[in-house]
């Protein structure tokens, strides 16, 4: 079984060092190793997703050897419930990127490949990494290809929205950081479940919870850090918008799930009213904010702000639902809805990316009064959009319903008036995703540019369809990924309610 | 004098096995200096060979010495340990680098000179006796052997103004940090009865530790210290000699004599002063908080690259100095693996600046860097892992050292301390990520084709690279650091 045990290292390596391949080769060659490599890590998943024990919290696929000796650091990699389905995500998502940016690319096509390969890499490295350090490293190396994505095929105004993106990320990052060098000084090891079981002061706890919080806030983003989003999105070119909104955007929660709450519980259940209303300022404020706008890109942006407020409000719901009821069921409801949420996320977001850049790609234009009628001429199209415009705003049967239902259901059961205040992206997300979709798509033609599109072709058609295809299975049978994910949801809840503080 | 207080001739002569790398690179300084004589200008190219050959036989001297721990030789005034060995290859090294970097340069301004070698030898040597001293004598020869050296390079271009104004500079400037520093050293001379490290360490550490003539005596040696290393607020020479000397000079400066000056630091405060940590410690948390600041604030403002790194050396000093002040074994590990590494990357930075400028183009101005991907993908990514690598990125040599740093201070309970040191990285970051924004995002308004020999592009593209190697395995050098200083 070699095979197995290096699997997750043959998902790390195979798309960096196919990147670097990618580098030196000609603009056509690059684009079909792109291809193949990204095609290969996606079937690698294959194995992985068939392979993988429902069940159980334990880490699978672990591999582990020595790295760093002086500071005892290792290179340990291993996946859970919650991690696997991200790697999922991640690799499809890079198999539709380069498809989607087969043709659109003009400048330096090889490097632009080489990127979105390394960068895949990179980001299965965050969510396999068990070693303090590897994860730092992996989640730090990721803005470099992202920022040079940005920088160099992105909008206008990419200079100013790539070096904000970075440095935004870089300074949260950076306390994480410190907070990880205290918990190895505390307990001799980077091992990231060392730091789960450490005890530790609810001082050095809150501490190190807001040193995360710093890191994850700025990536999921919340509001207020969350200003960095929409300049990136509208300036990146599509490709690196899909990835920023369906992976990157995942990391926050996901640090969330694997660092801030597992090593200090007990600040999460101090600090809980801080992040929910943070959360509910972002579904409610931030989902006003997004029908004002007039560019489609920051339109779907500011969307995305709003629904990752679901998923901070659901993995801190439950210690609210504790504090009111005393009663511990519904915790996981919150975690589970969250994790939907991201994976939903993920597709839904990146899908509408997509679609946009589909548009862009024809017309040179994000601004949504540069179109109407747009079923007109694209009927093929119009019904994807629609489809993930209905998504986005969580009609029943879509994948985006499934989380923002349970992270409804538990905080309704934490407190009426969260599940209120969350009920409003309902109305909200609705009003502004139909809205956009009322004024590009339907209604007379609006110009002559619209009047003279051309329907999706076989290749726009294929990526839009396994989206498609990804948004309703998980919306009419959630079930095989909620139950992979189900012991590890429920192993981080007992985490999240045993206190960690010395008595 | 052994601490016996007795010389025999028969051990000083045994100890003379242990300088015989000195004494080879010495005579080779000499023996160049004759047959550059003998050389046409047109040969000159060879008195480059033979100094890089010299160097490298040197290291190889350095390297087959076997140090069990420590060795004193020479009736106390010169020490070899494990630290000695490893600072003295990587200079030797570094500087044969440096002179592989220049051939060319000199060549196009018609400055290749055998002086430049011969002089950069004799520097290379005293920072080699300066590395090893035991004594507070050797220190200062060796100290002003290489200073006094590189004042000279300075001033090398004689047909350029600005270089014989910063010569002038430096060396104002410098003279007052020997001074000062002489002056720090004869206080602890009266204090302590002795010049050499091991008695002034058990005075030191034998209750005279809050004796004020110390503590006197010790600001004076960090002022010197602080000079030498250019750790704000004594940091004022270091843009405008940076700037002003050749680029060949600069290059030097900035690398071999800053592993100099680490090792005058580790030698006279953790050995000499070791029991007045709490004092100097104090002092130094000052100095690296300013130079943090300073350096990494004000380099933001600069148009010429080589003053921008003369900032960003500025910066990188003073997290070097959050090693050393922590005091702790892992400290003095984690800013000498700092300081190795930054010389490496160093290195390959001016390099890049020196693989860029041709006849009559310095390509000193931050903007000569626009659009070098489009003209060079290879030395862009080059510059980039550089880049990335001062600024402190994973997976680049330049994290471990912060990584390290950041830890030493941590262990030693500066929770404050790290997260400034933290946060100022963030400032580094802007102007380091500028260049890369400037090679890959513009478009070139410059389209000359990249000269440089093969050999320097080689040696060049090597050392980049292994900023990186270095960034993805750095164990084996945090492990050389850690055998170094246990």
């Amino acid at each position: 079984m070699m095979f197995h045990e290096h699997l997750l290292s043959l998902l790390i390596c195979v798309p960096i060092i196919g990147g670097f391949i990618a580098l030196t080769l000609n603009d056509r060659n690059a684009k079909w190793l792109a291809l193949i490599v990204s095609g290969a890590s996606l079937l690698l998943c294959v194995p992985l997703y068939a392979s993988f024990k429902t069940g159980t919290a334990d880490m699978q696929f672990v591999e582990r050897s020595p790295w760093i000796s002086t500071i005892h650091s290792e290179f340990y990699i291993g996946v859970d419930g919650i991690s696997m389905p991200l790697i999922l995500l991640t690799t499809f998502t890079t198999v539709l990127v380069v498809i989607a940016s087969w043709v659109n690319v003009h400048k330096r096509i090889a490097q632009y490949f080489a990127a979105f390969l390394i960068l895949e890499g990179l980001m299965i490295g965050v969510f396999a990494a068990l070693d303090g350090v590897l994860f730092y490293v992996f989640w730090e190396a990721m803005l470099i290809p992202m920022f040079i994505i940005i920088g160099v095929w992105g909008g206008p105004r990419r200079v100013y929205a790539t070096i904000k993106f970075f440095l935004y990320t870089f300074i949260g990052s950076l306390l994480m950081l410190v907070a990880l060098i205290y918990l190895y000084l505390k307990s001799g090891s980077y091992e990231l479940a060392v730091f789960q079981r450490m005890p530790l002061s609810l001082t050095e706890q809150t501490f190190i919870f807001l040193a995360f919080l710093a890191a994850f806030a700025v990536k999921v983003p919340m509001w207020p850090v969350h200003t960095w989003l929409p300049d990136a999105h509208v300036e990146a070119p599509t490709g690196g918008s899909v990835v920023l909104a369906a992976v990157m955007l995942k990391m926050g929660g996901y640090g969330f799930l694997r660092l801030s709450l597992p090593i200090a519980p007990d600040a999460g259940r101090e600090l809980d009213g801080l992040i929910i209303a943070l959360s509910l300022i972002a579904v409610v404020y931030i989902g006003l904010v997004a029908l004002v706008q007039r560019d489609m890109k920051k339109l779907i942006a500011y969307s995305s702000i709003a629904h990752m407020g679901f998923v901070t409000l659901g993995l801190f719901i439950g210690f609210q639902i504790v504090g009111h009821t005393g009663r511990t069921s519904g915790i996981e409801l919150g975690i589970d809805g969250a994790v939907v949420q991201m994976l939903s996320h993920g597709l839904v977001s990146g899908a509408m990316f997509l679609c946009v850049g589909v548009m862009y790609d024809r017309v040179h234009s994000r601004e949504i009064s540069d179109y109407g009628g747009v079923v007109n001429t694209m009927p093929k199209f119009a019904a994807f959009m629609v489809l993930f415009a209905l998504a986005n705003a969580a009609v029943p049967g879509t994948s985006g319903f499934v989380g923002e239902f349970l992270v409804i259901l538990a905080s309704f059961k934490a407190n009426v008036w969260y599940s209120f205040l969350a009920g409003t992206t309902l109305v909200l997300g609705a009003a502004y995703t139909l809205w956009l979709v009322k004024r590009v798509i339907f209604g007379a033609v609006g110009n002559d540019k619209v009047a003279a599109l051309e329907d999706l072709n076989g290749r726009e058609f294929f990526v839009l369809g396994m989206l498609a295809a990804g948004v309703v299975l998980v919306g009419i049978y959630p079930a095989p990924l909620l139950d992979a994910m189900r012991s590890s949801t429920q192993h981080l809840a007992e985490q999240m309610l045993v206190s960690k503080i010395v008595p | 004098m052994n601490s016996a207080g007795q010389f025999s001739v028969s051990q000083f002569d045994a100890g003379l096995l242990y300088v015989c790398p000195e004494i080879f690179l010495g005579l080779a300084a000499c023996a160049i200096l004759m047959l550059d004589l003998l050389l046409t200008d047109a040969q000159r190219r060879w008195t480059g060979v033979l100094a890089v050959v010299a160097l490298l036989i040197t290291a190889v001297l350095v390297a087959v010495q076997s140090v069990p721990v420590k060795i004193v030789a020479l009736g106390g005034l010169f020490e070899l340990d494990r630290m000695a060995l490893v600072l003295k290859v990587v200079t030797l090294l570094v500087v044969a680098a440096v002179f592989v970097y220049s051939t060319e340069y000199l060549q196009r301004r018609a400055i290749l000179k055998g002086e430049y070698y011969v002089l950069g030898l004799l520097a290379t040597l005293g920072a080699m006796v300066l590395i090893s001293a035991a004594s507070l004598i050797t220190l200062y020869l060796g100290l002003e052997l290489m200073s006094l050296c590189l004042y000279a390079m300075v001033a090398f271009d004689r047909e350029s103004g600005i270089a014989a104004e910063s010569a002038i500079k430096y060396f104002v400037l410098g003279s007052i940090a020997s001074g000062t520093l002489l002056y720090g050293m004869s206080i602890v001379y009266g204090v302590t009865g002795s010049l050499d490290f091991a008695p002034i360490a058990a005075a030191v550490s034998s209750g005279l530790g809050d004796n004020i003539g110390l503590i006197f005596g010790i600001a004076f040696i960090i002022v010197g210290v602080g000079f030498k290393f250019g750790a704000v607020p004594f940091h004022m020479w270091i843009p405008d000699v940076y700037e002003g000397s050749p680029t060949c000079v600069t290059v030097f400066i900035g690398t071999a004599s800053k592993i100099a000056a680490f090792a005058l630091a580790m030698r006279l405060l953790p050995e000499a002063l070791g029991g007045a940590q709490p004092d100097w410690g104090q002092m130094l948390v000052v100095l690296a908080v300013l130079s943090m600041a300073i350096g990494n604030v004000v380099a933001i403002a600069q148009s010429n690259i080589k003053r921008m790194l003369a900032y960003s050396t500025i910066s990188h000093v003073g997290y070097v100095l959050l090693g050393i002040l922590s005091g702790t074994p892992q400290g003095y590990q984690a800013a000498m693996f700092y300081m190795i590494s930054y010389v490496i990357v160093a290195s390959g930075a001016f390099g890049m600046v020196l693989l860029l400028a041709r006849q009559g183009f310095e390509a000193d101005r931050i903007v000569d860097f626009r659009g070098l991907n489009a003209r060079s993908p290879w030395f862009a990514g080059m510059m980039a892992i550089l880049m990335f690598s001062l600024a402190g990125l994973p997976p680049f040599v330049g994290f471990w050292a912060k990584l390290g740093v950041v830890q030493a201070v941590l262990a030693v309970h500066y929770t404050w301390l790290a997260v400034v040191a933290v946060l100022f990285s963030v400032v580094g970051a802007f102007f380091y990520l500028r260049i890369v924004k400037l090679m890959y995002f513009d478009e070139p308004t410059d389209t000359a084709t990249i000269g440089g020999s093969m050999l320097m592009r080689t040696v060049l593209s090597a050392n980049a690279l292994l900023g990186f190697g270095l960034g993805v395995l750095p164990g084996t050098l945090l492990q050389i650091c850690q055998q170094a200083l246990q």
